[in-house]
């Protein structure tokens, strides 16, 4: 739907407070860039979004990112609304995290796309559906997930370890192995390499 | 575990100024043929480098760093695993997070030199040096530093400097803002640089290849920051560079001596010594030991002198105190600052570097009168007595010097001689290094002239008069000169003169008549005028030919040499033959120059000269006339 010179110069302003990392003639950009993808979109939601598709092709095209289980991640977390349509809003401000957030902010995306199923760990299984693919090459003798389920372990030892041992101390040890937000955290901390650790969702450098 | 150096032709020319032996990896035999627990676990995640996509490599590569890569074993297992290409070959891709991770466990274990020369090996240093190339600062930190730690080797040096690493390296010094406000992520790209550059510059070509890339002056900005953590890889690239005289010039054109001695005041025992090591090899130039003196750089090293326990920071403090002391402006200062007293101290219970700079302090500082008396005063000249039965050829050089600049003073002279000091100097004339024979024969020349009964102690040593008239047959010129100086004394003694005479001393001497050097001129000279006295030494030099080559002095630019010339053709004149040969050299118009001299020795001789000339022209016209 068009919108008033006045409308548009209001959102614009609203935006760039809330999105907080771009400047107006960015979001000016971004927002123009928002109509174009609304205009290939289905119209089922005449005009106010576009849909997961177009978000997934923009994506790709735009920032080389490929793995379709990351990508539909990525497409909920920017979904906040979770009604399979990304708003102007939603499509600004998330843009400013992916493109422009703080670590604490990049951290939280991360952990958020990686939560697959939103309960606010990653789970040990999570973990394996997000690296299943990770090893081409498997020894011909092993079988073909214990190298995945080794993967798994390692991470697990490096971020849950500290988690797994305030459990043990309080006498409440969880033989299941899962990631909170605070293990995360303080694992990027320490190494920042660890911030995609479970695949790239974020768009590199070049 | 390291066996001597055995450098190629080639690596010899490549750093003529390193004194330390270039390391050789060998391997400590290893007990038992099992393979450590630590090899199973890094091969199997250098399984997951291999065979995994990046997500995976990055998993394992941060797994890898959890094992404790500073300890030995881990890091051969990564080696004998065949990681250690795995993380080379992930430098080598353009995945930024991989070559992070990959050069994060580089950097820790390239500490081991086996690993280091291994990765050399691999062909892992071009590839760092591409990457100092790259956009991503840390990953350029992160380069820098391990090219540091695998550049502490001739070979690999070499090869940085080969595949343009220096000119990067430099090129990390560069930064927008420097001053006050250091900014941290610049500070830390130059600090990185720095390390790499200080590593690489102890090859000779690297430092001149610093300098084509425009090195100095970036150092010399950074040398007015104050961050301890950068000024160390900067003052210790500084030091290093020093041995070439266009840094030297360099850092006192740039007005970095003024930022050395501020250093000086450091908390950081490692930057003060850094910042001394630097003064101390720059003040071979007489403007930097002004400017030292300028800035008030003097007292914090005599204050320097109290810290005896780092043995490092006191050697660098103590030879810079000897090269600034070399300026006799800097030697009163330092009397007021009461650093020879301190400095006679340090004479006893020091490591070998620690002494040769102090020892050389003292000669320097023998320059002032009151200076002896208080070595003397403080109990100094035994130890340094002692120290004449040392064996290292650049102590002995020291100790001697000093012992001569001693000698000066009478009093001084006569703790020498009971302590039995100017026999050992005598028997230093043995000594098959040159630097050491003539040092102790210019020791000599006081000890002789001060010493009480000088006559009869030369003569108490036994083969001493020989030995030193044998010394004239040396083919070192600083030997001769010495020698020459030491004979002008000893010959004030007849007895002895008779001796040395008997022993050729003539003729050697006149051998030495036709040389060039005034300061051979002068000494040779002064031996042959007082050689002059006794017997037929007169006619005997006249024979032997040496008052032509004499002749020639007086056409010498040098004051000193006319009046040692003049000197000894005096002495030669009473000899009517010797007379003949001068008028034929036109001796007597260049004499007449001198008679107007405000040099009364001079003066003196030339008149006697010319009047004994004279005399015989004058008998010989009445001979021919009647």
């Amino acid at each position: 739907a068009a919108m008033s010179k006045k409308g548009l110069k209001l959102l614009v302003d609203s935006l760039t407070r809330s999105a907080k990392h771009f400047n107006k003639s960015e979001v000016e950009c971004l927002v123009n860039l928002f109509d174009t993808l609304v205009a290939r979109s289905s119209s089922q939601f005449a005009g106010a979004g576009f849909d997961r598709t177009v978000f997934r092709d923009t994506l790709h095209s735009a920032f080389g990112m490929t793995d379709d289980v990351v990508l539909d991640r990525v497409f909920s977390t920017f979904d906040r609304g979770n009604n399979g349509c990304i708003t102007v809003v939603e499509w600004v401000e998330g843009l400013a995290v992916l493109l422009r957030g703080t670590l604490e902010e990049k951290m939280k995306y991360c952990f958020a796309v990686y939560d697959l199923n939103g309960d606010g760990y990653i789970s040990r299984e999570e973990m394996f559906q997000m690296l299943k693919n990770s090893l081409l090459i498997q020894p011909a003798d092993e079988e073909p997930d214990e190298g995945v389920k080794d993967l798994v372990d390692l991470v697990l030892k490096k971020m849950a370890s500290t988690y797994l041992l305030v459990l043990f101390l309080l006498q409440d040890y969880d033989h299941d192995g899962k990631l909170s937000f605070a293990d995360f955290e303080k694992a990027v901390r320490e190494e920042k390499l660890l911030l995609e650790v479970f695949g790239p969702c974020l768009p590199d450098i070049k | 575990i390291f066996s001597k150096a055995s450098s190629s032709v080639e690596d010899i020319g490549e750093s003529s100024s390193e004194t330390e032996e270039d390391e050789q990896p060998v391997r400590r035999q290893e007990g038992g043929t099992d393979l450590s627990p630590e090899y199973w676990g890094i091969q199997k995640l250098a399984k997951y480098v291999k065979g995994g996509d990046p997500t995976a490599t990055l998993i394992a590569l941060c797994s890898m760093r959890d094992l404790n890569l500073s300890q030995e074993a881990c890091q051969l297992a990564i080696k004998d695993t065949g990681c250690l290409e795995v993380l080379i070959n992930l430098l080598d891709t353009e995945e930024i997070k991989c070559q992070t991770g990959s050069l994060k466990i580089l950097k820790e274990i390239s500490q081991n030199v086996l690993i280091r020369h291994a990765i050399a090996d691999l062909g892992g240093l071009e590839i760092m040096v591409k990457i100092l190339d790259s956009p991503d600062s840390d990953l350029k930190c992160l380069a820098a530093e391990t090219i540091a730690n695998v550049a502490r080797f001739k070979r690999a040096r070499k090869t940085v400097r080969q595949h343009g690493g220096i000119k990067r390296l430099v090129e990390l010094l560069e930064s927008i803002s420097v001053g006050s406000s250091c900014q941290a992520k610049d500070t830390e790209t130059a600090r990185c640089g720095a390390l790499a550059l200080w590593s690489c510059s102890k090859s000779t070509k690297n430092k001149k290849a610093i300098r084509k890339a425009g090195g100095i002056p970036l150092l010399a900005r950074w040398l007015k920051c104050s961050h301890t953590n950068i000024l160390i890889p900067i003052v210790g690239t500084l030091q290093e560079c020093a041995s070439e005289p266009s840094y030297r010039l360099a850092i006192r054109t740039e007005g970095m001596i003024e930022d050395l001695v501020k250093n000086l005041s450091s908390e950081h025992e490692e930057l003060q010594m850094h910042c001394a090591s630097a003064i101390f090899k720059c003040a071979e130039d007489e403007e930097t030991r002004d400017l030292v003196r300028k800035h008030e750089g003097l007292q914090p090293l005599s204050v320097l002198l109290d810290n005896s326990e780092n043995k490092q920071l006191l050697a660098a403090v103590t030879g810079a105190i000897w090269k600034c002391a070399i300026s006799r402006e800097n030697v009163l200062k330092f009397q007021e600052y009461k650093t020879v007293e301190a400095l006679v101290t340090l004479l006893t219970d020091q490591p070998e570097e620690v002494l040769i700079n102090v020892i050389g302090a003292l000669g320097e500082c023998c320059q002032e009168q009151e200076n002896r008396g208080t070595i003397r005063r403080c109990g100094g000249i035994a130890p340094m007595v002692k120290l004449l039965s040392a064996t290292n050829r650049a102590l002995l050089v020291n100790v001697n010097k000093a012992v001569g600049g001693c000698a000066m003073e009478p009093e001084n002279m006569a703790v020498i001689d009971s302590l039995d000091g100017v026999r050992l100097l005598w028997s230093l004339l043995k000594n098959p290094n040159p630097d050491v024979q003539a040092s102790a024969a210019w020791a000599l020349c006081p000890c002789v002239e001060n010493a009480k009964n000088s006559g009869e102690m030369v003569r108490s040593f036994v083969g001493g008069l020989e030995l030193i008239v044998n010394l004239l047959k040396s083919k070192d010129r600083e030997v001769l000169t010495s020698v020459c100086a030491a004979i002008a004394n000893i010959a004030k003694d007849q007895e002895n003169l008779a001796v040395m005479t008997d022993h050729g001393v003539v003729p050697l001497l006149s051998k030495l008549a036709n040389t060039n050097n005034n300061k051979l001129r002068r000494h040779l000279a002064e031996a042959i005028a007082h050689c002059c006295m006794w017997g037929s030494n007169r006619v005997a030099f006249g024979e032997a030919k040496a008052v032509a080559p004499l002749a020639r002095y007086l056409k010498a630019k040098d004051p000193l040499v006319h009046r040692a010339t003049a000197l000894a053709l005096y002495q030669l004149s009473e000899d009517p033959n010797n007379c003949v040969i001068m008028h034929e050299n036109g001796v007597v118009k260049l004499l007449l120059a001198m008679v107007g001299s405000t040099d009364d020795a001079l003066q003196e001789a030339a008149a006697g000269c010319i009047a004994n000339i004279r005399r015989l022209a004058l008998a010989t016209e009445k001979a021919k006339y009647g």
